[in-house]
This record gives C-alpha cells, structure tokens and sequence, in this order.
C-alpha cells in the first residue's frame, strides 16, 4: 500500500507539493526519500523572504550517511520555513507529509500557481507510485 | 548481486537494507542506524563482519615471517590467545591493509584482514610467505560475528557452556580463546568491550538468532561507521590506502622500529620519512550545525577574519567525517599537511569548506568517544 497522500503532487526529484488554501505551495520530501537518506540529522531551509526561481537548489537535508538537495518546485518568495527542523530534524523521518515540512512558497505571479505545470513535471500519487516501482527495477 | 554471508538471508528476514560493500551484500542498517549506535554504546549489537578475511599462518618459521611482514611486531605477542593491530606495507611504506594478528599458540597465527582487501591481501601474503616456507590458508569455512556494547560479553557468554563463558569472561582486553570450536576475541571497532567471535559459517545463524533472543540488537554498516570514527578508528580506503604511510595516518604508535635490526616491509621507506616533517592527522568537531563529509577541504583559520593566514590554499581535507550521535555534533578525521597552523590539540581551529560555504571546527585528538563517554568537551 501507498505512503504517499493521494492529494499532492509529486516530483521527479522526490519532493512533495501541496496546495494550501491561501494559494501558497507547501513543499516537504516523500516517504521514500527520508527512507532512502535514513535518520536526518540536519535541515538547512531558506530564509523567509527568499525569492526563488523555479527548480531552484533551496534547501538540504542531511542524514548521517548523505546530504541531499532540495528544489523549489515553483519559482516565488518564501512565505515560511520549517524552524523546529532545526532543533528537530528526525521530524521529516517520522512525519515527512506533516510536521516535517520543509518551506511554503508564495508562488510568483505567472507561476503555474498550485496546477501541474504545463510540462506535467509533477506527478501524481499514482503516477509517483508507478515512478517509484520503475526506479526500484 | 554481490557475495554473501552465510547470515544473509537472517539479515533480509530482519529487514535491513543491504547495500554493496567490496562485492559483498551486507546490511546498512535493519530501520534506524542511530538507534543501532545508541545500542551498541548502552547495551549491547551485533555485526555481521564474516566478509573480512580470516588467514591461518603457520609454520616452524611463522613468527619470523610475520615479523618481516608486518609494521607491528608479533614479538611482543608474549602469551598464546595475545592479539595486535598492525598495518601491512609496501617497499616504499604504503599501506596494503590495516590488520589484528592473533597468536593461536607458538608459530600460528591468525590474521583478520579487511573484506574489500582479502584477495590482494592474500596474494600478497602468499608470495612472501614462501621464503619462510610458512603455510598460508585462508578460513572461508569461518563466520565472524561482532558482539559490542558494556553488555556485549555477558550476553554472548549465555550461548556458551558454564566453563567455556567462565573462560572467555576472564580473557583481558585484545586476547582472544578457543571454545567448543569457536574463537572468541576481546577486540572490537567500536569503543565499546565486547567480542568478535569466529565459529564456522554452519553455527552463524543459530549462534545470531540465539544473541537476538539474549537481547542484543542487530546493527549494521551505518552504526559500525560511526561506532568506529567516535573511536578515533581509522578506515581503510578513506582514512589510509596505499598512497599513505602509517606516519600520516595516524598510526605511528603502531609501527615498531624497536628492535632495529628488524627488517620488515616498508622499514628503509619509514625510515626516510620519520625524519622529515610529517603531515598531522588530527580529529574535528564542529562548531556549527551540519555535517562532516570525507573530502571536505579544510583551511586555516586564522585567515578568515583578515588574519595573516592563506585563505585560498587548503591545509588539507577531511578523510572520514560523519555526524555523531553521541556528541549530537558532526566529527571527523582529516590529514593537514607538515606544519599546517592548527594550535594545540583542543584549542586549535580550521575552517571546513561545507558546500562552498566556511564552518569553524576545533582540533582535537581522537577518540572522540570511549566505553560510551564523551571524551571532547562541547
């Protein structure tokens, strides 16, 4: 059965998207890459305020064995980031589609704000699910 | 698909997640390899280490062959069950692997070599041992299994019967005994007391799910590597290899120059270079939040604040890092070149390049943990 919630979207690259009410795009990593990294130990998120462009190297998560980047999905400027993975980063191992978190982008305007790009970059559950399967082959 | 130990399918019957080590499917780790650490430093784990190699060498002349092939001297191996960490060099000093030599009883020994290592190892071995006309046999028959922790011996003496657990149990530190067909040795790569046992491969299963009924917990690659760098242990390939000498590694204390007249591979090279300044292989902490990767450049750091230092040329790099659990920090190993300016050990500090950007790492002197202690001040 699938870890990963039926209502985001999904990267190629292992991040989730989710669509918040307010039109922000929350961006966290899947269950399948805080298991593939194993315990996190650090979370460098980017500094509220920052803009980013789209696919944009913007924050890195750190396991005792490998560091790994994270990229904006959508280009905009950070409306908020994840502090308590600071002092807490085991969060994006027990909870990588809740209280782990990572940052929330106010999506520039003109951005594919919240939709599937036009590209189709992003992935749904069941596509991820089938992308996951292809990549274990 | 690599070799496999005759404990492969207990470990994917377990759950671990196995990766490629030198050809070899072993377990990184069976869910958490932190929570592995943490074990093996309060209570008690288990490794399945049966990918190193295990070499029997005997022969009227053993003593005298080993005396000439390794770093370390078996001279001082004054007792049977007595063991010894030694290097193995070339001609010109570098170092072929890192090694415990064991002594079964006079002229046969026992040499544990490291897994990615064993073939150029034993052909190496094989080739100088002929002049010694010593006997060179290699004990693929063996499994080893690795018990670490404060609880490691006590719980591993519960599979064993009453007068063979008395004897292991009163073995000092870095000797070792032969038991109903096992040998039990008091050494380790962690820090912690504990016993690495070799017992033929057809035991292994049994003998592993026995230690998991005594409570000890399984534990893989990712614990045993930071077990092994809080200890200030090195590693072969990242820490040590062919193109260094135990004098810039770290190992100094293990070569023997004493008696003189002992003529043993790599002597003239170390020789030549004890007399010129060596590079220092010191230990790191950091000071701010991240984490130490091999590789990593290290810089002076006197340097960054307008200092006199050279900020543009490194001093050397980091050759083993990772992050600790214990000290909650991230530590590492790193070679600095001759006379690189780092103070004195616990008050000195370097910059670490971290992804192009500089952290502050203060010199230690490993270990940076033993028998579960912290013993850098944070």
């Amino acid at each position: 059965m699938s870890e990963n919630p039926r209502d985001l979207l999904y990267t190629r690259s292992h991040e989730w998207i989710r669509r918040l009410a307010d039109g922000r795009i929350e961006v966290g990593i899947t269950h399948h890459a805080q298991g593939a990294l194993g315990d996190l130990v650090f979370v460098e998120v980017p500094a509220e305020g920052r803009q980013l462009e789209p696919g944009e190297a913007c924050a890195v998560v750190e396991s005792v064995k490998a560091a790994s980047d994270v990229y904006s999905p959508v280009g905009g400027r950070v409306a908020a980031s994840n502090g308590e993975l600071a002092s807490r980063p085991e969060l994006l191992n027990e909870d990588p589609y809740g209280a782990g978190w990572l940052f929330r982008v106010l999506p520039a305007a003109g951005a594919a704000a919240g939709a599937a790009a036009p590209d189709g970059q992003f992935m749904s559950a069941e596509d991820y699910d089938r992308f996951l399967a292809e990549q274990a082959h | 698909m690599g070799l496999k130990t005759p404990l492969y399918d207990t470990h994917v019957r377990l759950g671990a997640k196995l990766v490629d080590f030198g050809g070899w499917d072993l377990p990184i780790s069976y869910g958490s390899q932190i929570e592995e650490h943490h074990a093996v430093r309060r209570d008690a784990g288990m490794f399945d280490v049966s990918h190193m190699g295990v070499v029997d060498i005997d022969g009227a002349r053993a003593g005298e062959f080993l005396r000439r092939l390794l770093a370390n001297d078996v001279a001082k191996l004054r007792a049977d069950g007595r063991a010894l960490y030694s290097c193995m060099l070339r001609e010109d000093g570098g170092i072929l692997d890192d090694l415990i030599a064991y002594r079964r009883a006079e002229n046969r020994y026992r040499l544990v070599v490291n897994g990615a290592t064993r073939r150029r190892d034993l052909a190496w071995i094989g080739e100088h041992a002929r002049a010694f006309g010593a006997s060179v046999v290699e004990r693929e028959e063996l499994a080893i299994i690795a018990v670490q922790g404060p609880n490691a011996r006590a719980k591993t003496a519960t599979l064993l019967a009453p007068a063979a657990a008395q004897e292991v149990l009163s073995l000092a530190p870095f000797s070792a005994a032969q038991v109903d067909g096992w040998f039990v040795a008091r050494t380790g790569y962690t820090g912690e007391d504990g016993f690495e046992v070799m017992l033929p491969a057809t035991q292994a299963v049994s003998a592993f799910e026995a230690l998991l009924r005594a409570g000890v917990a399984p534990a893989g690659l990712g614990a045993r590597d930071t077990l092994r760098l809080e200890a200030g242990m090195n590693l072969y390939g990242s820490d040590m290899d062919e193109r260094h000498h135990p004098l810039d590694s770290g190992l100094a204390w293990t070569v023997a120059f004493d008696p003189p007249g002992r003529d043993f591979i790599g002597r003239a090279a170390l020789e030549r270079l004890r007399r010129e300044p060596a590079a220092s292989f010191v230990g790191l902490v950091l000071e701010e939040r991240g984490v130490l990767r091999a590789h990593q450049a290290v810089f002076d750091a006197s340097a960054a604040a307008d200092g006199p230092g050279d900020s543009a040329t490194p001093l050397g790099e980091i050759t083993s890092g990772t992050f600790s659990p214990t000290l909650n920090r991230a530590i590492a190993l790193a070679r600095l070149r001759a006379g690189a300016p780092v103070g004195r050990a616990g008050e000195g500090r370097v910059l670490v390049d971290i992804r192009g950007r500089r952290h502050l790492a203060r010199v230690v002197a490993p270990p940076f943990v033993r028998r579960g202690q912290a013993l850098v001040t944070l």
